[in-house]
């Protein structure tokens, strides 16, 4: 079975949500959209407070190339365009929209009929993509278009579905799988036509094998789409050892992108989303969210409309539990802890976990044995221990030498960490830090 | 809701793993061969392992609440680890007050004067054992026979002494002796088979990886084989000798308990093999041609003294970078 | 004997022969170095703060030998004295500075912002702050970490367990700025360092609306602007909601703290002026009962609440748009005052 190279960790799966089928939320009263909700410059608003708004209509508009639209997830009256606070209690630029019914706006078939046939240029392709606001919806939110926009002198060879969904807890791309698989090999072929490729891969962990079995099915209908089973390993779902796992090539260091090997890597969700733009004429207005923890009384996979409170998610699994102690942005692995239940939903978020005090609570940090536990667990080959010692001791120049741009943040080495130490804090600071003098090096060389 | 949320970084999971659960798991793999040296040697095993443990324990107390204030580590086992390993290189006829000087050194000299755990760059045990060498040679080489090894055929010295003696060759002994420990030597070294389960017990637990100790053995055998292959040995003697040097003496002990602590091995899998290969090498030209019977300790010592050299040159293959 | 004779010239031997390849090597690779640059370096403090710039004192120590024009470079350790001595040795015109000293902006104690939820990461503000808006219902205040504790190389600042704060000991504080490079949320700042300590600030620097300020803290500045009007030096600005004194212009005039309807303008080494009998737009606001140099009692309940209507009037609009923070937010006040 095909996995990734090197390092890697096995946590506990906790798919509580997985048999669950996807729900749809009822439509929240309020909604808050965040400007800022991909990587890249903030999303320009179009509307002001007062102007009524149609569900699917575009409110904001992409800043620049590396940026995305945003549509109206519900129709009513636009009621602020004001700073807000987000999960973290940071306050940000959002779009408040109070609910006035569910009026759609002109041009967005929601029939559940599969439209096979793309007639569409690549070009059209991308600018539809574009136009419908679609972003990474695994958590990394890179605007999708940018990816397709296969830069001049590159070649694609293939693209990968990320199917992969290796963060314990969250279910929604399992379920999008096997709920909307004729959809999804559909976008698949679509993205194969956008990029120019005809070979695509799906990648999937084995822990998964129902969705393995229904996309096989269905993709040996199609030519040149082959469904990958990969060995349960954290993390695989990441870019880099995702392409690795499937074609055995190793993206280079940064600034070297997935594109460099030949790569274009969509996630399973994402992909499902390009079907519905592309097909449907459906701009990225909704998602499938896992809510999900031990504690919970009903773990779901709920149809979410952007910009929902996920104090409402919450609500809808049976609220907060007595004990609850954490509530994560995400997944156990990757996700943020939130202070503000009240922020929205956005359209990188795959999931919310509830962990309970007594699992939340880091235990006690003491002092590093050596144990060498965080240098194999490394799935870069990096030297966490090494790289948070330097980190707290500022000597910049030796964390760049030993390539602290390379960490993923995939938090491997910290969870294996029997002394508990917070490696990953550390390393993180360390890494933006580094990153900033390399922008400010940059910057500063053209001048002389 | 009654608590106020909690914050922190992702990741929000931790290992099921501890320092003390691993330090623990080390105790549980050496008791077997506890229990084996205990048969072979009487209640005198326990009596200088209790004393070991317990001066450990204590040195490492008395340091950290009356020299170097800070947080106490004791709970975490290492100390205990550190006391039976101690124990485990010494002969069970040695008196009390040298077993606690022993324990004193390890401790006191080893391991807190560099910080304590994880900070040490020689095995305390191993300090600990060495200073004793050569401070009381003669009751550190005064080895009790087996209490019901009816045979007296090594006079009182140890598998390696005697060969090195010339008083018996390498297949004296048989190989079944060496596996169940019916042989003189010290605690922990005679009982091969219950080291071995305990080797097995830490691969289960992921406290360790294979690649240090059968890197040691391995290389150990082959030196042993080219050994007798030079001096024009044939038939049997080819693989009496690799098998006899790696089940006699501390090589076993050494390979998997002490060359294996994490403090004073190398970060890196192909660092540990060349450290691994390091001590297989050493310990051999000190077995064959040095002043000692035994250089598994000098060895181990010796390959510690390398180890940040091995850091700062070995580093793991990077992810995505071509050579 | 004849042993011991051997042996002994073999040492000889041997010891002239290295003194004479240390010789020559020493010859050959000689640095040639500014003899100055090492008495510069000897009048330096020799502290190595980097407060100047430079890694070390040997850094600024050549950069002044060097360097024609040195008025750029001053060592906040030395102050004007050391760098008057040093221009003197070296025959240039040195940079002349008042004495500063470093100065945390914020109020938010234990009491009056109390904590929403519960910091589990790594104790660092650089990593608390980039990871979300701390503890608190404010996003700008100090997280209490103790970054600035850790980079004071004079053992000047330290956290006071009480209020959750770091304290700056003025006298041996060198503002070296140290604190104020380590601080991410910017809450430290080298104010201008009067006689006796004294010192009159705007404690808080939240650039939030007055509304959602009152919610997080009871310390902070709610950008009224009352303090502005009341200046008569013009030192007074307020831009995005924050007031902010310029100790260039400031004459210690004490006016502004009685003004403060929060208590942000902080006061220290003064008496506050006398309560004005006049009741202007905030009559019952009493602020100076709440001033941190006389040690008296809380101003009236009362009081705040006019303070509270006062702001939400001022915002209303805000007071709507601001989000409720976890619902443990909105109960926490009442438990903990």
């Amino acid at each position: 079975m095909k996995t990734f190279p090197m390092g890697g960790v096995h946590p506990s799966e906790n798919k509580l949500s997985s048999a669950k089928p996807i729900e749809v939320l009822p439509l929240p009263e309020v909604v808050n959209i965040p400007l800022a909700q991909h990587i890249g410059a903030p999303a320009v608003a179009k509307v002001a407070k007062g102007d009524k708004v149609l569900t699917g209509q575009l409110i904001a508009e992409a800043g620049s190339f590396m940026s995305a639209n945003i549509h109206a997830p519900i129709s009513g009256t636009v009621t602020a365009v004001d700073m807000v606070a987000n999960g973290q209690g940071l306050r940000q630029m959002m779009i408040t929209i109070k609910r006035e019914g569910d009026e759609w706006a002109e041009g967005i078939d929601r029939s559940e009929t599969l439209v096979k046939e793309c007639s569409l240029s690549a070009q059209e392709i991308i600018a539809k993509i574009k136009e419908a606001g679609i972003v990474g919806m695994g958590g990394a939110t890179f605007p999708t278009h940018v990816k397709l926009s296969i830069p001049a002198g590159k070649k694609a060879e293939c693209v990968i579905i990320n199917g992969v969904e290796c963060e314990p807890y969250l279910t929604s791309d399992h379920r999008t799988m096997l709920e909307h698989g004729e959809e999804l090999v559909v976008g698949v072929t679509i993205l194969m036509k956008a990029v120019g490729v005809d070979k695509a891969y799906i990648g999937i962990e084995n822990n998964k094998p129902d969705a393995i079995a229904h996309l096989s099915k269905i993709a040996a209908q199609y030519k040149g789409i082959e469904v990958v089973p990969l060995k349960v390993r954290y993390p695989q779902g990441g870019e880099k050892q995702l392409i690795a796992a499937v074609t055995g090539r190793q993206v280079p260091p940064p600034p070297a992108l997935p594109i460099d090997v030949g790569a274009v890597v969509c996630n399973a969700s994402t992909t499902f989303a390009v079907y519905q733009a592309v097909q449907k004429g459906m701009p990225l207005i909704q998602r499938v969210v896992t809510i999900t923890g031990k504690n919970l009384k009903e773990p779901k996979n709920l149809l979410t409309r952007m910009g929902t409170p996920v104090s409402a998610l919450i609500a809808a699994a049976g609220g907060l539990p007595e004990n609850a102690g954490k509530v994560i942005n995400g997944g156990p692995m990757m996700g943020r802890a939130m202070v503000n239940l009240d922020s929205p939903v956005t359209k990188g978020c795959s999931g919310i976990t509830v962990m309970s005090e007594q699992d939340a609570r880091r235990r006690e940090a003491s002092q590093c044995i050596k144990c060498a536990k965080c240098v194999s667990a490394c799935p870069m080959g990096l030297e966490p221990y090494f790289l948070s010692k330097m980190t707290q001791k500022k000597n910049w120049d030796e964390l760049e030498a030993r390539m602290i741009t390379s960490c993923i943040e995939c938090g491997c080495c910290q969870s294996t960490c029997p002394a508990y130490l917070p490696l990953l804090d550390w390393v993180r600071l360390g890494k933006q830090t580094v990153m900033g003098r390399i922008r400010a090096r940059a910057a500063a060389a053209p001048k002389k | 809701m009654a608590n106020k949320l909690i914050v922190a970084p992702a990741p929000h999971v931790q290992t099921a793993q501890s320092t003390a659960r691993i330090m623990r798991d080390v105790v549980i793999a050496l008791m077997p061969a506890l229990v084996v040296s205990t048969i072979v040697f009487g209640v005198d095993v326990l009596r200088v392992t209790a004393i070991s443990v317990a001066a450990c324990v204590l040195f490492e107390f008395l340091i950290q609440k009356f020299l170097v204030r800070g947080s106490l580590t004791i709970s975490n086992w290492s100390a205990v680890v550190t006391g039976v390993l101690l124990a485990f290189n010494l002969p069970a006829s040695i008196p009390w007050w040298i077993v606690v000087i022993g324990a004193f050194v390890a401790i006191a000299i080893a391991k807190m004067t560099f910080g304590g755990l994880g900070k040490n760059p020689f095995n305390p045990a191993l300090v600990g054992r060495v200073f004793l060498l050569i401070a009381y040679p003669v009751q550190m080489t005064d080895w009790p026979l087996p209490v019901n090894g009816a045979f007296d055929a090594l006079s009182g010295a140890t598998p390696l002494a005697a060969v090195k003696h010339g008083i018996a060759g390498p297949d004296a002994l048989g190989v079944q002796n060496l596996l169940i420990g019916n042989m003189p030597g010290s605690l922990g070294e005679v009982a091969t088979l219950a080291l071995l389960l305990g080797f097995v017990y830490l691969l289960w637990r992921r406290v360790i990886t294979w690649h240090i100790p059968v890197t040691i053995l391995a290389t150990m055998a082959l030196f042993a084989f080219l050994v007798a292959l030079c001096s024009g040995e044939s038939g049997e003697m080819l693989w009496q000798l690799p098998l006899f040097h790696v089940l006699a003496g501390g090589a076993i002990l050494g390979s998997v308990f002490m060359a294996t602590d994490y403090s004073t091995s190398p970060m890196t899998v192909r660092g540990g093999v060349i450290f691994a290969v390091g001590i297989g090498v050493v310990t051999m030209l000190i077995r064959l041609w040095g002043a000692y019977p035994e250089g598994m300790s000098f060895a181990i010592l010796m390959m510690n003294a390398c180890v940040p050299l091995i850091n700062k040159y070995v580093k793991p293959k990077r992810f995505g970078v071509v050579k | 004997m004849e042993v011991l004779l051997y042996t002994i010239l073999t040492l000889c031997v041997l010891g002239v022969l290295a003194a004479v390849i240390l010789y020559f090597v020493a010859q050959k690779f000689r640095v040639e170095e500014d003899p100055r640059i090492d008495e510069v370096e000897k009048m330096l403090p020799g502290a190595n703060c980097g407060g100047c710039g430079f890694a070390g004192c040997r850094g600024m120590a050549d950069a002044l030998v060097k360097r024609d024009d040195i008025s750029e470079l001053f060592c906040p350790v030395g102050g004007g004295d050391c760098m008057k001595a040093i221009a003197a040795y070296l025959g240039k015109a040195a940079a002349e500075k008042q004495p500063e000293v470093a100065t945390v902006r914020c109020g938010g104690t234990c009491e009056k912002r109390p904590r929403t939820n519960e910091y589990n990461g790594a104790k660092s503000c650089a990593v608390a702050a980039s990871l979300y808006a701390g503890e608190t219902g404010c996003a700008f205040g100090c997280l209490g970490l103790g970054d600035c504790v850790a980079a004071c190389a004079f053992d000047a600042i330290h956290m006071n367990p009480e209020t959750g704060l770091p304290e700056v000991d003025p006298d041996k504080c060198t503002a070296c700025g140290a604190c104020v490079k380590a601080c991410p949320k910017m809450v430290i700042e080298l104010r201008k360092k009067w006689p006796k300590n004294r010192a009159v600030y705007v404690s808080c620097v939240s650039k939030d609306k007055g509304a959602v300020v009152m919610k997080a803290c009871k310390a902070g500045c709610i950008g009224c602007g009352k303090c502005e009007k009341v200046c008569a030096f013009g030192a007074i600005t307020v831009e995005n909601n924050l007031a902010y004194i310029d100790p260039q212009k400031c004459k210690l005039c004490r006016k502004c703290v009685n003004e403060c309807p929060t208590g942000a303008i902080k006061l220290v080494g003064m008496d506050p002026l006398p309560k004005e009998p006049k009741a202007p737009a905030a009559p019952k606001a009493a602020p100076a009962a709440e001033k941190v140099a006389p040690a008296a009692p809380k101003a009236a309940p009362a009081a705040e609440k006019a303070v509270e209507k006062a702001a939400e009037k001022a915002a209303p609009a805000a007071e709507k748009a601001a989000p409720k923070t976890a619902p443990a937010a909105t109960k926490e006040p009442s438990h903990e005052s």
